[in-house]
């Protein structure tokens, strides 16, 4: 019962996230692609979830589909652009991009095949936030301060980069 | 649920965000395919880290999510500079180094 579950979720949020890229390449209005992104971002945090990983499934849908896409939607409310983008003269573009990724799609699946197969059997809190916490704290403890001056930094030079100039 | 059909999944995200960077015109949607792209590559960490029973996957796709937010307000800032400057965020007419 609960293997049927979790298979059904997995198409479920599979193809949402999918159906929502793919509305996003054919669809030419910014504030429309940041709504389907946030879909997208929504649907593979479940898939994050079946995967035994609740906190990354947690800080997925907070910051992406939370704190990233505010800042997208913050970025096109003040770029304005009224009029959708016009559509690219060149119809070769599209055929190129279409078959250089592809290309890149064979290549990965054929990367797949060395996969092992069958999977690893874990312990009961694996991937529990308990377990993550612990981890992180200890033997990640370095990148997670670093992380944390990297930030700041961003910040700043976002902050430094977006003022406004007094002289024009 | 076999680990490889999240692998697939994963491939597949990653190559729709390419193609979208690839065909789409203005920086903002380009940079919303990059963030795809990251998407993909998080989802096959998360997948790898189920398969091989470590939480180092997991770790990483933690430090990408909080570097992909520094990431955003950088860039976000530089698209902004852009339209300050040339009015629209067309990424093909952006043909210069001297601003």
């Amino acid at each position: 019962m609960a293997e049927k579950m979790a298979v059904f979720l997995f198409f479920l949020f599979a193809v949402v996230s999918l159906a929502a890229v793919i509305g996003m390449i054919f669809s030419r209005h910014q504030a429309h692609n940041a709504l389907l992104l946030a879909v997208a971002f929504t649907a593979l945090g479940g898939l994050f979830a079946l995967l035994n990983a609740p906190f990354i499934a947690a800080v997925q849908i907070i910051i992406y589909a939370g704190a990233i896409m505010v800042l997208f939607i913050f970025v096109i409310m003040m770029v304005d652009l009224r009029q959708p983008l016009p559509a690219a003269k060149k119809r070769w573009v599209y055929w190129l991009g279409a078959g250089l990724m592809i290309v890149v799609l064979t290549e990965l699946i054929f990367v797949l095949r060395s996969l092992p197969s069958g999977s690893h059997t874990a312990e009961p809190d694996f991937g529990s936030p308990r377990a993550l916490g612990q981890i992180l704290f200890t033997k990640y403890l370095y990148a997670f301060e670093i992380t944390s001056i990297l930030i700041v930094a961003a910040l700043v030079g976002a902050l430094y980069l977006a003022r406004r100039r007094e002289k024009d | 649920m076999p680990p490889a059909s999240f692998f697939i999944l994963s491939c597949v995200l990653f190559s729709l965000g390419g193609l979208a960077f690839l065909i789409k015109r203005d920086l903002i949607t380009q940079f919303m395919a990059i963030e795809i792209m990251l998407n993909g590559a998080n989802l096959a960490l998360v997948a790898a880290a189920k398969l091989w029973g470590s939480l180092a996957g997991q770790v990483l796709v933690f430090f990408v999510i909080t570097v992909a937010a520094a990431e955003a307000a950088v860039g976000l800032a530089i698209i902004l500079l852009i339209y300050r400057q040339k009015k629209n965020i067309r990424s093909e007419e952006i043909n210069q180094l001297k601003g």
